[in-house]
């Protein structure tokens, strides 16, 4: 049985008495113990969907089930049980700013009614696991950012929960808090079993965490895969946007250039092998490199290369096969790099 | 420079107007804090929203609010009577500061509820909180300054109005102005006793303040 499973899911809103759907038929399955990404531009409906696996969104139509339970049938007393059962961290934090660090992490065992003395023992280990034990009296304002985090994650994690809902809770870091955060998320996830839902629209933070991801473009679901599968060969606009961090559906024709333009990206089986000059060699055609860049994606280096083709039909086509025989991924490039 | 029976009257009356402006005050929030949650809760953007509940607190909030206190004063004296059995004197006059300090202090605590950040709302939502755990222990701590300092506005609103009901008889410092200063053009004991208003004032504006800021940790 799969941890997390959507189905169907739909939710739509009125605005002004037009309605608006945010997510339409979602279906996915986010299996124990597994870091789950969910990307999307800004306004795609992540943060809906991220919100009606714990039901703090009802969804207009389709089920969310927890371990099988769905949630729509539960009494508002058996949801706000099952509610403290998923812990979840915000892009803002959300830290109550008149308590203290320690009675912000109680603050979950109180609700749930957990003896004082308990609650505080429970917070202090868990202030040694997001290495903060000597702020345990500061308030939210006197914290940094990252610290600020960190004390949310201690927060969500007070009540043992198995899953850790995660939205958007690197976007307001900076690019290295955003790493140590994501680092202290995958040790929570290896030493806890804990499963994470990432909800991000940046594809840096899915490449460095995330085993699984989908996206969602306009409130549908519209690729699937493992980060790998997406990472080498993203197949919907919405995922190759995402990865190259440019327009490609809104861009006027006439500003296309017409030189054919492919993206490789290497793995460990590829990455020693000149392939570059052993193309130009084997064809005796210059390539032009665009851009090229490396990316951690899990752990791994994995390089990608953006290469401009010369010109004739014929050559091109066996360039592309010459390339995938070698094992890298191949997907042609339609946006300005 | 007065006697000391002008002294004892001025003793007197500075009781007399901690008394109406302190127990007012107080009856004041115990009536216009629960009434100002159930305005937070029951708004658009709130916990339960309620468009009747709403529509009808706003109104009768409004409606009290907008009757000039002296004018209250007297249309009220029924109703002291009948609560407090006689319609002068200090705590005759409690009654009427009362009705009008609750709608007043749930306009003020109102602005300070919506300021409460809707995202810890969430948290709390998202740990299974309950709707009275979001109120006793999200809003109303984390909007505990400005409920100080609203008590302190408060506090010193009604302790200008208390020294108008001297007008109709009520007690206190006001009264010993009236008295004194208006019916009998004894311009010193007036004066004073607007310096003595003047002093109460800053003294309860600065503890209101000091304590207010003491419990915030939002910015050091």
């Amino acid at each position: 049985m799969s941890e997390i499973e959507i189905r169907n899911l739909s939710k739509s809103f009125k605005i002004k008495g037009n309605p608006v759907v945010a997510l339409d038929g979602i279906n996915l399955k986010i299996e124990k113990g597994d870091i789950f990404g969910i990307i999307g531009m800004s306004g795609a409906g992540k943060s809906t969907l991220v919100r009606s696996i714990n039901y703090l969104e009802k969804p207009t139509e389709g089920q969310a089930l927890i371990e099988g339970i769905d949630l729509s049938g539960l009494s508002e007393k058996e949801l706000r049980k099952k509610r403290s059962e998923i812990g979840m961290i915000f892009q803002n934090f959300n830290l109550l700013e008149q308590k203290n660090v320690i009675d912000n992490i109680c603050f979950p065992l109180e609700i749930i009614g957990v003896k004082r003395k308990k609650a505080r023992a429970k917070a202090r280990e868990l202030l040694k696991i997001v290495k903060l034990e000597e702020k345990e009296k500061s308030y939210p304002s006197q914290l940094s950012g990252g610290q600020k985090q960190r004390v949310a994650i201690a927060r969500a994690l007070a009540t043992n929960p198995k899953v850790l809902l995660c939205d958007e809770a690197t976007s307001a870091l900076d690019p290295q808090t955003t790493g140590t955060i994501l680092k202290l998320l995958k040790e929570i996830n290896e030493s806890f079993g804990i499963t994470i839902v990432i909800i991000t629209h940046q594809m840096s933070v899915i490449t460095e965490i995330c085993k699984r991801v989908v996206i969602i473009d306009n409130g549908r679901l519209v690729e699937e895969g493992t980060v790998e599968q997406i990472f080498e060969n993203p197949k919907s606009d919405a995922a190759k946007e995402l990865i190259s961090g440019k327009e490609i559906r809104y861009t006027p024709l006439d500003t296309l250039d017409t030189e054919r333009k492919i993206r490789i990206v290497f793995r460990d089986n590829s990455a020693y092998a000149p392939v570059i000059s052993n193309v130009i060699l084997k064809f005796q055609a210059p390539v032009n490199i665009l851009k090229a860049d490396t990316k951690n994606v899990n752990g791994k280096a994995v390089g990608e290369i953006v290469l401009g083709l010369p010109e004739g039909e014929t050559l091109q086509e066996n360039i592309l096969s010459y390339l995938r025989e070698q094992g890298i991924a191949v997907t042609e490039v339609k946006e300005h790099v | 420079m007065f006697d000391e029976k002008v002294i004892q009257m001025l003793v007197e009356g500075i009781k007399d107007t901690l008394y109406m402006t302190l127990v007012s005050s107080v009856i004041g929030y115990v009536i216009g804090l629960p009434l100002v949650v159930l305005l937070n809760v029951t708004n658009e953007k709130g916990l339960k929203p309620n468009k009747i509940i709403y529509r009808v607190l706003d109104i009768i909030c409004n409606i009290i609010r907008s009757i000039p206190f002296l004018i209250l004063l007297i249309l009220l004296i029924p109703f002291t009577r009948m609560i407090v059995g006689k319609s002068y004197g200090s705590t005759a006059t409690i009654v009427p500061l009362v009705i009008c300090a609750a709608p007043y202090i749930a306009r003020v605590v109102e602005a300070s509820l919506n300021e409460v950040d809707a995202g810890v709302i969430e948290a709390a939502k998202s740990m299974g909180a309950g709707i009275f755990q979001i109120i006793f222990k999200v809003l109303l701590v984390e909007a505990r300054t400005s409920l100080l300092t609203g008590f302190t506005i408060t506090t010193g609103l009604l302790l200008g109005y208390s020294a108008m009901s001297g007008t109709v008889g009520g007690g206190g410092l006001g009264d010993i102005a009236v008295r004194y200063g208006y019916y009998r053009w004894q311009e010193d004991i007036m004066i004073v006793t607007v310096v003595l208003l003047i002093v109460i004032f800053q003294i309860i504006q600065n503890i209101g303040t000091k304590i207010a800021v003491s419990l915030d940790h939002r910015k050091r």
